[in-house]
């Protein structure tokens, strides 16, 4: 703004403005807020640039598209269980009894211009706000982005998660239409099963026998007010500790633990992440046009006596209706109460114990790696096997139980017999995460190995030679540093935290039971795991001098490093023109 | 990080370690940030030129668009005019959808581009500040922290202490208590509906009466008490219906049922014959999982599905479970036939309908 500053300086100088221009609006701000302070740790903040990292943005704009859309329907939507008789455009309808609810919804797709529009941008944006959020989930732990000093936020990103979750089934149970009335009925008997209050809880969270004629009512404050205010929250809280602790990096050339490279805020990130915002909402507007979601008008009103078969929830509710569907029906009678096994334990526990779990998670990884550093660097997923593995089981573990959810459609689609699904999937739950934990853990051990071999042996360059004998062997290249360093910067096994068990002298070190545990469990967790190459080792590799000679017969991966051995002079590789 | 002994309890000043500087055992070191490349619209004047007319026209097209929803706002009629269709879509919805979400992308597509082609791109390295505050200013804070306890007396003058804890426990009681009266108790709702002793079984679309030569060998009739629908009594006037609205909802949540019609003899258990009449049985709709209404029948097993969580049921032997996660059987509700040969209730269900609770035992 050279204008200005020429303004500034050509303005009288006064006390009172600090020296500063009247009317300039920077003067005017810093003279009241700091706005300079401000600035300085925000303007030129860098923000390092990987795909991966959109993934969070994705969760956070749609979370502001469902607070604008939300706020357009909020001007028409009628939170009232009330009866009336439809009389309105939708012809099908009329004559009907329905709650003001269920009526007001019906207004806003067929009477409000750009109703049905905004209604369904909302649902497909809450759709992809928790898929967005899941999956940054998923990025944050497969990188290893929680560890230390990011516990609390990842603690912050588990309550978002949930929130978002029980605001995004609050939010299409709204409408009372016969789908939303059937999965209200269904967290009624959830609710029911809770022991010793459960029925209390019921009758007072619909304000008597289900379905009441409060309910709707109770759930919109909810809905439109509690649960957004305790996300917007804990959204900030989110926002302010990733602008504190600054974003986590992948390794790569000049990248390390202690600085962050990247765009800085003002102008790169601002317009990337502010068009970003444009292009979420632009594609959950062109889905809102296109593709039509929760057509109310076609399930009708909401009416305890009915149901549609193959009803279905929300994609994020799937896992937690796929556990109610495959849960034995266990149930069990003491002394005159009723304990609802088969209710409980999907209902409430399976989504306890997973969010337990992932809670609890960087805290038991830090406890049995005993690593207590900061790390501001992303693991490769290879290189932590059996991270990778224990979320590669959760994954399946959550996909069985989402697949589970949809097992009359699976049924009635591929006609397989609904009961062998059902029993299939009981087993699978339990069977196929270990399955996919020793897998994925393997794989990523493999690809360890892969990673070793490249860095010592150079990559294949897909030209064979032969040999004066006439073998055959294809010559290796060394990587670029650049390659070679992203590889090579992974660390080294962490240090334990606990001695030994025995010292050297094979005297058995005194110790608490929990720490002999970890102790096992810290040998478990990096059991396998290929070692880092040596800086000597490394040496020694592009030096080294097969017995067999340079060439090959088979096959092996011992290759031909030094260029002086192929003696060609495009693959002269000792003066790579890549270093 | 070479192997061995290492302090576990971080530094204080919690910073990481640049592993390359650390260990001379590091295969690779650090080569550092490459060289920015330049981008052609960096070195090429027309291609700058060219990314600036992309970018221009992106937002040009955006602005056009945003003012072609205002006008098709107010050209297309609004969905409620069903008959404007474009290709099978609802014409109003298409053509906002389509104008808004296309002036929206463009616009972020535009900011982008702009970032990415002509924006200096330039990466710049900054450091990494501590997270943990520096070991003083943290001492400092903790014996300026420890200095307010102790100029408070919190940790001596316990009488006081304790008794805020009271005062502050005790508030949090008027928060739940405020709570109760979000409904009334339970009592005996769970337990009972309105089905009593004379009361007809009408079906649930047109609440007429029905006999039980009306209900075929193998049909499946959803069914309703007949306090649910306005009734013609015996003298010709119209008795209005008990329960409308919200309470209708209430008590149809509950008291919902089906009439099955089998051969007698295909039921296995003897008081299910006795409760019903010449093999018509009427049992609940509301499944005892977790409620949802159970309408799918299989009419050669006599089973029921529930289209929810496929609980099934056999309705030839007291509606107890086969398959799923349900684990009470149907109640059945005891039936027989009036002066006037229709469908009536003998008495209430037996037990509680739908899902379980504590409470029942």
């Amino acid at each position: 703004m050279a204008t200005t500053d020429e303004s500034a300086t050509r303005a009288p100088r006064t006390a009172a403005s600090n020296g500063k221009g009247k009317g300039n609006p920077v003067s005017w701000l810093d003279d009241r807020i700091g706005l300079a302070y401000q600035g300085k740790i925000l303007l030129r903040k860098v923000f390092p640039d990987h795909w991966s990292f959109m993934l969070g943005e994705i969760a956070l704009w749609s979370f502001v598209i469902l607070l604008l859309t939300g706020t357009f329907l909020s001007l028409w939507f009628v939170p009232s269980m009330s009866e009336i008789v439809y009389h309105g455009p939708y012809h099908q309808l009329n004559g009907i009894h329905m709650s003001e609810a269920y009526a007001s919804t019906l207004h806003i797709s067929f009477d409000v211009r750009g109703g049905l529009l905004m209604r369904q941008i909302h649902h497909w944006s809450a759709n992809i706000f928790i898929a967005a959020m899941t999956i940054h989930m998923l990025r944050i732990f497969f990188t290893g982005a929680f560890r230390k000093p990011r516990e609390i936020n990842w603690l912050i990103g588990l309550g978002l998660l949930m929130l978002g979750i029980l605001e995004g089934f609050a939010g299409y149970s709204l409408p009372d239409d016969l789908l939303s009335g059937t999965g209200l009925r269904i967290a009624d008997g959830i609710i029911r099963s809770i022991p010793v209050v459960g029925t209390y809880l019921e009758f007072f969270i619909f304000g008597g026998q289900f379905p009441g004629d409060v309910f709707i009512s109770r759930l919109y404050i909810v809905h439109v007010l509690l649960i957004p205010g305790i996300l917007l929250a804990l959204i900030s809280a989110h926002m302010i500790l990733l602008f504190y602790q600054k974003h986590t990096q992948w390794p790569g050339p000049g990248h390390t633990n202690e600085n962050v490279v990247g765009a800085p805020f003002f102008p790169i990130y601002t317009a990337k992440a502010g068009g970003f915002f444009f292009m979420v909402f632009g594609v959950t507007a062109l889905l809102g046009a296109v593709l039509q979601i929760n057509p109310i008008w076609m399930y009708g009103p909401y009416d305890p006596s009915q149901v549609t078969a193959g009803s279905q929830p929300d994609w994020y509710m799937g896992w937690l209706e796929g556990a109610l569907r495959i849960m034995p029906n266990w149930e069990t009678h003491i002394g005159g109460f009723t304990i609802s096994w088969n209710v409980l334990i999907p209902g409430a526990a399976v989504m306890g114990v997973l969010f337990t779990l992932l809670a609890i998670y960087p805290f038991l990884e830090r406890w049995i790696t005993g690593d207590n550093r900061d790390h501001h660097i992303l693991d490769r997923p290879r290189n932590q096997p059996t991270r990778t593995g224990l979320g590669v089981a959760g994954v399946t573990a959550y996909g069985l139980l989402w697949l589970a959810g949809g097992n009359d459609i699976i049924a009635t689609h591929f006609h397989v017999s609904l009961n062998a699904i059902t029993w299939f999937m009981r087993f699978a739950v339990f069977v196929g995460p270990v399955i996919t934990f020793i897998i994925a853990r393997r794989w990523a051990i493999s690809l360890q190995r892969s990673d070793e071999h490249l860095l010592l042996h150079g990559y294949e360059t897909g030209v064979i030679i032969r040999s004066p004998e006439g073998g055959y062997s294809e010559i290796h290249a060394p990587l670029s540093q650049e390659s070679a360093y992203q590889i090579a910067s992974r660390e080294r096994r962490p240090p334990v935290g606990v001695p030994e068990l025995e010292d050297e002298y094979g005297v058995r070190a005194r110790g608490t039971a929990a720490e002999r545990v970890r102790g096992r469990l810290h040998e478990l967790w990096f059991g396998d795991e290929i070692p880092k190459p040596t800086a000597a080792e490394l040496e020694e590799a592009h030096h080294h001098e097969s017995p067999e000679g340079p060439l090959l017969e088979d096959g092996g991966h011992h290759g031909i490093e030094s260029g002086g051995q192929i003696g060609g002079e495009e693959f002269d590789l000792e003066e790579s023109s890549e270093r | 990080m070479t192997e061995g002994p290492h302090p576990t309890d971080g530094h204080p000043d919690g910073a990481g370690h640049d592993l390359a500087a650390l260990s001379p055992e590091e295969p690779i070191p650090n080569p550092g940030l490459p060289p920015h490349e330049p981008r052609p619209t960096d070195v090429d004047a027309a291609q700058e030129r060219r990314a600036e007319r992309q970018v221009a026209g992106m937002f040009i097209l955006a602005a056009l668009l945003a003012l072609a929803f205002c006008v098709l706002y107010f050209v297309i009629p609004p969905p409620s005019d069903q008959s404007a269709t474009f290709m099978g879509y609802g014409a109003s919805n298409l053509a906002l959808g389509l104008t808004l979400g296309l002036a929206l992308l463009l616009t972020g597509a535009a900011a982008i581009q702009w970032a990415k082609k002509l924006m200096g791109n330039q990466d710049i390295i900054e450091a990494r500040h501590s997270t943990a505050s520096p070991p003083n200013v943290r001492e400092e804070q903790v014996a300026a922290f420890k200095l307010g306890v102790a100029e408070s007396g919190f940790g001596r003058r316990t009488l006081i202490r304790n008794s805020m804890f009271a005062a502050l426990g005790m508030l949090g009681l008027p928060a739940i208590v405020l709570l109760r009266d979000l409904g009334p108790l339970p009592g005996n709702l769970t337990s009972i509906t309105v089905w009593k002793r004379g009361i007809r079984v009408v079906n649930d679309v047109s609440g007429t009466p029905l006999r039980p030569s009306d209900i075929a060998e193998g049909q499946l009739v959803n069914a309703e008490p007949a306090l649910f629908f306005d009734e013609v009594g015996p003298n010709g006037k119209v008795i209005k219906a008990k329960y409308t609205g919200t309470a209708l909802n209430d008590q149809k949540a509950k008291a919902a049922v089906i009439l099955v019609r089998m051969l007698p003899t295909d039921i296995k258990s003897a008081q299910e014959r006795a409760w019903g009449v010449n093999g018509i049985v009427c049992f609940s709709k509301i499944c005892t999982h977790v409620g949802c209404p159970i309408s799918l029948y299989e009419q050669q097993t006599h089973q029921l599905l529930c289209p929810c969580h496929q609980s099934t049921f056999d309705l030839t032997e007291d509606g107890k479970v086969v398959f799923g996660p349900a684990a009470r059987p149907l109640p059945q509700l005891p039936i027989m036939v009036d002066k006037e040969g229709y469908l009536v209730a003998r008495s209430d269900f037996h037990q509680p309908v739908g899902p379980s609770f504590w409470e029942r035992g």
